[in-house]
C-alpha cells in the first residue's frame, strides 16, 4: 500500500488488486510524425459510437473539436507558429505543430480515486475506464482531472472518456486510433518498451538538431506517477494545452483531512463554549 | 493587483474543465449541510444543558436543512435517480463518498432525534440520536471543505488549508442564527455566542483564503479568483452581511426584532461565501493562466 495515493507504482494493476495481470500497456504519441489528419479522433467516434461533435472550426486553425471532452476522447491541436526555432529554415520560417491528444491512464488517476461510486475503475491492462451503468453523473471526476479530460455529457448525464478501446485490448487487438494512425504518431504496445522506443526516438531528434524535442508523461517520478499515454512533443506542453507540470490531487489528501478534522474540533470546541457559564 | 501573467497556452483555451457543479445547488447544499451540522451539536448540548427550546429548534433545523441539502445533492447529478450508488462502496480516497455515508447517518439520526422530540415517543433512543448527530455534525460541516479541495482546480485545491475551516465558522453562524431568531431571551444566549464566534472564524478564514496566507505556489495569483470578479465581490458582500450579523447580535442582546434581523444578515453572509467560493473555483479553471503560470514556476524552479 506504500505509493498508493502518489509516488511512483511499479505494479499498476496488482495494486488494484489484478492477480497476475497482463503487461502493463500504454499510448505512446510521438506528435513529431503526426500529421494533423484526424483519422484517429474518427477511428475513435467510430470504434465507440461517440456522438459528433459538430462540424464548425473552432476559429483557431483546423481544430472542430478544440479539446478532450464527454465526446471527444482523441483530440488533434494544431498549433501555427512563426520562425519559432532557431535552427535556420529561411525568412519567414513557420511551423505547425499537430498533436494527438487522449486520456493519459494516469498511474494515480485522480479521477478514479475521487469517483464515489466505484463507476471508475482500472482494468487488468492497467487503464481507467467509466462504467456506465453504475456513473451517476456526481461529476466530480470532472474538476479531479489535472489534464482537463473526462467530462460529463449533459444530455445523458454520465461522464466519458477515453477507455483505451477496452474491448479491443481483450481481444489482443490494438486501439482503434492506434490502429488507423498512418504515421505510427500513435503507437500502443507494453509501457515499457514504448518508453525505449520513445528515448531512442528522442535520441534521434537531438542528434538531427531538434534541440526542442522532450517526453512528457513517461516519468514514473513525476506528479502522477507517469501515464500510461505519454507523448513526445516539439514545444512546451502548455503549447498544446497540456498542464506543465500536473500532479494528482490527492497527493495532498492526508494533509486535508487532517485541516477538516482540526476544523470539526473547531466547531465543536466553540459550540461547547458558547454553553459555558450560568442560565 | 497581480501583474498581468506571461504563459503559453493553447489559444488561450482552458487546460481544466470547468467544474459541472452549479448554483444555486452546490453552494446550497454547502450552506444546508453546514447548517444542519452546527444545529445538531447545538441541539445536543442544549439538551444536556436543559434548555428545552433551543434543543427542539436545533433539532428541526438540523433534519430540515438535511433534508434540503440532500434534496440539493441528489437534484445535481447527472442521473438523480442513481442516487444510491454513492452508497454501493465506501472509498476513503474520495471525499464524496465518506460524505455520502456521513449524510446518510446524520439524517437518519437527525430524523430520530426530531421525531421522537416532536412526538415524546422514546425519549432516551431520541437522546441518544441527538447526541450522535452531534459527532457526525461537525464532520458533516467541515467535510466539504475536502470534498472541494480534492480537486485539480487551483484555487480549490490550494485553499484546503482554509476552506474547512471557513465552512466551520460559517455554518457555527447560521445555525446560531436560526437560534437566536427562534429562541429569544436567556435561553438564546449560547446561540448568539454561537453566531458571534463563528462570524469571527468565518471571517478569519475568508481574509487568509482571499490573501492566498499559507498557500505553497504563486499564492497572489492562486487567490485571485477570491479576490476579484463575481467571486471577489460576493465575498465582500458576505464579509459586511456576516460582520453587521455579528456586531448586531452583539449589541441587540434581547431584542427579538434585533435577533432576526441579524440572524437573517449572518444567514445571507453565509450564502454570499458559499456561493462566492464555486464561483472562485469556476474563475480558476476557466482561465488557464492559474494553472500554467504555477505549474511552470515549479518546473523552473527544479
Amino acid at each position: 500500500m506504500t505509493n498508493s495515493l502518489f509516488g511512483p507504482l511499479h505494479d499498476v494493476a496488482e495494486e488494484a488488486g489484478y492477480a497476475d495481470p497482463p503487461e502493463r500497456a500504454g499510448f505512446f504519441t510521438d506528435t513529431s510524425v503526426c500529421i494533423g489528419c484526424k483519422a484517429c479522433e474518427v477511428a475513435c467516434k467510430e470504434w465507440n459510437a461517440i456522438p459528433e461533435d459538430g462540424y464548425a472550426l473552432t476559429g483557431m486553425s483546423y481544430d472542430n473539436t478544440g479539446a478532450l471532452g464527454a465526446s471527444t476522447w482523441r483530440h488533434v491541436a494544431f498549433i501555427e507558429q512563426s520562425a519559432p526555432r532557431e535552427v535556420d529554415q529561411g525568412d519567414g520560417a513557420s511551423r505547425w505543430l499537430m498533436a494527438s491528444d487522449v486520456c493519459k491512464h494516469c498511474t494515480h488517476a485522480a479521477c478514479l480515486d475521487v469517483c464515489p461510486t466505484g463507476a471508475l475503475f482500472r482494468t487488468e491492462f492497467a487503464t481507467v475506464v467509466v462504467q456506465q451503468d453504475i456513473c451517476n453523473g456526481c461529476a466530480y471526476c470532472v474538476s479531479a482531472c489535472p489534464y482537463g479530460v473526462i467530462d460529463r455529457r449533459e444530455d445523458d448525464g454520465r461522464a466519458w472518456k477515453c477507455t483505451m478501446c477496452y474491448d479491443r485490448l481483450g481481444d489482443g487487438m490494438e486501439p482503434a486510433c492506434a490502429k488507423a494512425c498512418p504515421t505510427d504518431s500513435i503507437q500502443y504496445g507494453p509501457l515499457d518498451e514504448l518508453r525505449e522506443r520513445a528515448r531512442e526516438r528522442l535520441g534521434d531528434l537531438h542528434d538531427q538538431g531538434v534541440t526542442e524535442a522532450r517526453l512528457y508523461g513517461e516519468d514514473e517520478n513525476d506528479g502522477v506517477g507517469g501515464d500510461g499515454a505519454f507523448f513526445l512533443l516539439l514545444d512546451e506542453p502548455e503549447t498544446y494545452g497540456l498542464p506543465p507540470d500536473p500532479v494528482v490531487t490527492t497527493r495532498d489528501l492526508p494533509a486535508m483531512w487532517k485541516w477538516a478534522g482540526g476544523a470539526a474540533a473547531a466547531l465543536a470546541g466553540c459550540v461547547a463554549v458558547s454553553f459555558l457559564g450560568r442560565r | 493587483m497581480v501583474p498581468r501573467a506571461e504563459f503559453g497556452s493553447y489559444y488561450g483555451r482552458p487546460i481544466l474543465k470547468r467544474p459541472r457543479w452549479k448554483a444555486p445547488h452546490m453552494p446550497g447544499y454547502l450552506y444546508f449541510g453546514g447548517l444542519s451540522g452546527a444545529a445538531a451539536t447545538m441541539a445536543a448540548m442544549a439538551d444536556a444543558t436543559g434548555r428545552r427550546r433551543l434543543s427542539l429548534t436545533g433539532r428541526l433545523t438540523a433534519l430540515t436543512a438535511a433534508a434540503a441539502g440532500s434534496a440539493l445533492l441528489i437534484d445535481e447529478l447527472g442521473r438523480p435517480e442513481r442516487f444510491l450508488h454513492m452508497l454501493r462502496v465506501f472509498k476513503p480516497t474520495s471525499p464524496m463518498s465518506v460524505g455520502s455515508w456521513v449524510l446518510a447517518a446524520h439524517g437518519g439520526l437527525t430524523g430520530a432525534a426530531a421525531a421522537s422530540a416532536v412526538t415524546g415517543i422514546a425519549p432516551r433512543l431520541g437522546r441518544a440520536a441527538g447526541a450522535g448527530a452531534a459527532l457526525t455534525g461537525p464532520v458533516l460541516a467541515t467535510y466539504t471543505g475536502v470534498l472541494i479541495a480534492d480537486t485539480a482546480v487551483p484555487a480549490w485545491h490550494e485553499g484546503y488549508r482554509h476552506l474547512p475551516l471557513l465552512f466551520a465558522g460559517s455554518a457555527l453562524a447560521s445555525a446560531g442564527a436560526v437560534g437566536m431568531a427562534a429562541v429569544p431571551g436567556r435561553e438564546g444566549a449560547p446561540a448568539r455566542r454561537m453566531v458571534v464566534l463563528g462570524a469571527g472564524l468565518e471571517l478569519a478564514a475568508a481574509g487568509m483564503l482571499e490573501r492566498g496566507k499559507g498557500m505553497r505556489e504563486e499564492p497572489e495569483l492562486v487567490s485571485e479568483p477570491y479576490r476579484i470578479g463575481r467571486a471577489g465581490a460576493l465575498l465582500r458582500y458576505g464579509r459586511a452581511l456576516t460582520a453587521a450579523g455579528a456586531a448586531g447580535t452583539l449589541v441587540a442582546g434581547r431584542s427579538r426584532t434585533a435577533a432576526v434581523m441579524s440572524a437573517l444578515a449572518v444567514t445571507g453572509g453565509a450564502l454570499c461565501t458559499r456561493f462566492a467560493v464555486l464561483y472562485a473555483g469556476h474563475a480558476s479553471a476557466e482561465d488557464p493562466k492559474y494553472t500554467v503560470v504555477p505549474q511552470r514556476a515549479r518546473v523552473t524552479r527544479a
